[in-house]
């Protein structure tokens, strides 16, 4: 995985809430077996209509289109575990998605990609959304950079640390593979 | 210290802890052809192997047809999927049930058929509903592809440990073959709305819990993630250890199993959940899903609501009912009774086992389906399609003019050729009426399957509590 750098961006808002996975990435684009790709299927049945883009969906519109930031409401990537819909978010250029609230797996799954989920406060969504100049993300000084003015967000640690570092998280887990044969040794079922 | 069933399995599955997180050991991993391949590819790509092929068990239900299976499947892309996974079972020694196998079907139905849930495991799987387990009495939750290949090589999961949340369920249903477990289900996601269980894991209990089967018990817990939770529980019981004996896949030492399970596997009197959450089951009510999440639900004597009376203050909130009241094609004030259907889908990991299939054969029993509608029954697995058909439930389903097909995901969501064209409203069983889910523009009702069995042969909702379902 690449290591997270800064991220200076245009956010497009998309002002819904609880937008689910089936959203994100319809089923139908779920049958290839690479993960990469997927960014022409992001947000399918909401962008395109028989093949052509919908001129009210956020990201047809050509002022957001190198944005590297997604502004999402309550509840993101609620439903299904698909895995796609951040390989869609990542591969069409999303590197940061910032909400009040994301569902448990997507949040994890987001990690696993590089790409950086971060939970803010009402007010604080409120005000990214009426902004209409870049913001800069700093992950490793955790802040948002927003019309001159510092916003700092929580992280847990372990998980900036797999971002900033770009770690291979299955390398690190079997960095305990003694302790994993021990487990196993004294537990059977 | 007085512990929680979450906690007692949590604690006893933790190989590291560090920085706050826990490295949990995986008793069971289960594996479909949808979420896997990219997993297998990253095993391969970096040198890596199967830490515990013994441990890991595999079939495919997302994508396969649910017609003739004798025929060749003709998506290519889905073909190509399923063959995938053919592939890398065998490249990795995992147990596979193919689309040929007699114990193929939903992952979620399978596993606790054959004896490979049991109560005090671990056991993920690339997939949401994975929570369907819990009502053995297993920590049981989907995760992502990244984690399918993490569990793969190291048969463990890195975590950070959930809070606990009590749900409640006190008191007698009036007429527990019209209210179901799937009524009771949606009133709770109506009730704490779909993220109410965010980062939680639930454990229901109370005096309805325990009088439920455990198929009803395993659609109750089939939904928690439509609640936003990580894992649904139940705490095993006689009927939890009846179930599973003689199951294909349960220990050799069965018995002593139960013992220690008897045992343990309850929260103690006086443990702490983080949150709680009560509900009295004596006016729980069928309940129909009206808009494009599964906490927009209501009463089947109810009418669709206004936006701002769901929204209840929130904008956001009112917004979306909006936007789904335009998709779904509804207006405000109708009642439920009122909405005619298309399609009627019988099926899915939330409500396709046997018992399902009886309490709707009960409706369906002698009647059509009305003219307007087609209907079909989709059992979850082979084995509950060969149960239903020895005690002839096929035949009371075919007679009324219902498709009867071969076992999968199917129409739960439109991955297979089981798809609702767009515009279509379908009364279905599964577990989310997101947009699109189903097809393409296509519209969907979540209820029970009583309700939908009733909704083929009348083409609109009825209140089911007025059959005569005894």
């Amino acid at each position: 995985m690449q290591p997270f750098k800064k991220i200076k961006s245009i956010a497009t808002p998309l002002d819904k809430v609880n937008v689910d996975t089936d959203q994100i990435v319809p089923k139908q684009f779920l049958k290839l077996i690479q993960r990469t790709g997927f960014g022409q299927y992001l947000f399918y049945d909401w962008r395109f209509e028989n093949g052509t883009p919908k001129k009210d969906f956020i990201l047809n519109d050509p002022s957001y289109k190198n944005s590297k930031i997604l502004l999402a409401r309550d509840n993101f990537g609620c439903g299904s575990s698909r895995e796609h819909a951040v390989w869609a978010l990542d591969d069409y250029g999303f590197k940061v998605i910032i909400s009040t609230s994301f569902a448990d797996i997507f949040y994890n799954n987001c990690f696993k990609n590089g790409v950086l989920p971060i939970r803010v406060s009402d007010d604080t969504l409120q005000q990214l959304f009426s902004t209409k100049s870049e913001i800069e993300i700093d992950l490793e000084s955790q802040s948002i950079m927003v019309g001159g003015k510092s916003i700092s967000f929580h992280i847990e640690s372990h998980w900036k640390k797999i971002l900033l570092e770009g770690l291979d998280d299955i390398a690190v887990t079997l960095l305990h593979e003694n302790k994993i044969a021990i487990y196993e040794k004294s537990h059977k079922i | 210290m007085a512990k929680t069933l979450f906690e007692k399995i949590w604690d006893s599955h933790i190989v590291v802890e560090e920085n706050g997180r826990s490295l949990l050991y995986v008793d069971r991993h289960l594996v479909h052809e949808v979420t896997s391949p990219q997993a297998f590819d990253g095993l391969r790509l970096n040198g890596r192997t199967v830490r515990r092929a013994d441990l890991t068990f595999a079939t495919m239900d997302h994508n396969v047809p649910t017609s003739d299976r004798s025929l060749p499947i003709l998506d290519q892309t889905s073909s190509t999927q399923i063959k995938a996974l053919e592939r890398n079972c065998k490249e990795f020694g995992i147990t596979l049930f193919d689309i040929h196998s007699p114990n193929q079907g939903i992952v979620h139905v399978i596993g606790p058929e054959l004896g490979i849930t049991l109560p005090g495991t671990t056991i993920v799987c690339g997939d949401s509903h994975t929570s369907t387990h819990g009502a053995f009495g297993a920590l049981a939750f989907g995760i992502g592809t990244s984690d399918v290949e993490h569990v793969l090589a190291t048969q463990c999961i890195m975590m950070e440990k959930p809070k606990t949340f009590e749900i409640n369920i006190q008191g007698k249903r009036k007429n527990p073959h019209a209210v179901t477990a799937k009524d009771i289900i949606l009133s709770i996601i109506r009730k704490i709305g779909t993220a109410g269980g965010t980062g939680t894991v639930i454990e229901y209990r109370g005096e309805t819990i325990s009088e439920l089967t455990m198929e009803q018990r395993m659609t109750i817990c089939n939904m928690s993630i439509e609640a936003g939770a990580r894992a649904g529980l139940i705490a095993p019981d006689e009927k939890t250890f009846q179930y599973l004996r003689g199951r294909k896949y349960v220990p050799q030492n069965y018995d002593e199993c139960v013992n220690l399970w008897r045992e343990n596997l309850k929260s103690d009197s006086g443990a702490r959940f983080d949150k709680s959450f009560t509900l009295g089951a004596e006016n729980i009510a069928p309940q129909v899903s009206w808009g494009t999440n599964p906490a927009m639900t209501t009463d089947v004597t109810g009418t669709v609501p206004f936006p701002d009376e769901y929204g209840k203050g929130n904008p956001e909130e009112e917004k979306g009912a909006e936007k789904a009241l335009q998709y779904m094609n509804l207006k405000s004030g109708t009642a439920i009774t009122d909405i005619t259907i298309d399609r009627v889908f019988i099926g899915s990991c939330t409500n396709s086992r046997l018992g399902d299939l009886m309490e709707a054969a009960k409706v369906v029993k002698g009647k059509k389906v009305s003219s307007q509608v087609r209907a079909m029954v989709v059992p979850g697995s082979q084995l509950v399609k060969k149960n239903a058909e020895e005690i002839g439930l096929d035949k009371i389903f075919k007679d009324a003019g219902f498709e009867w097909r071969e076992s999968g995901c199917s129409m739960c969501l439109g991955m297979n050729p089981d798809i609702l064209a767009a515009g279509e409203r379908c009364a279905s069983t599964s577990n989310r009426n997101f947009e699109g889910r189903q097809g393409t523009g296509g519209r969907t009702h979540l209820v029970s399957p009583v309700m939908a069995a009733a909704a083929a042969i009348n083409g609109h909702f009825v209140d089911v509590r007025e059959l005569d379902l005894n």
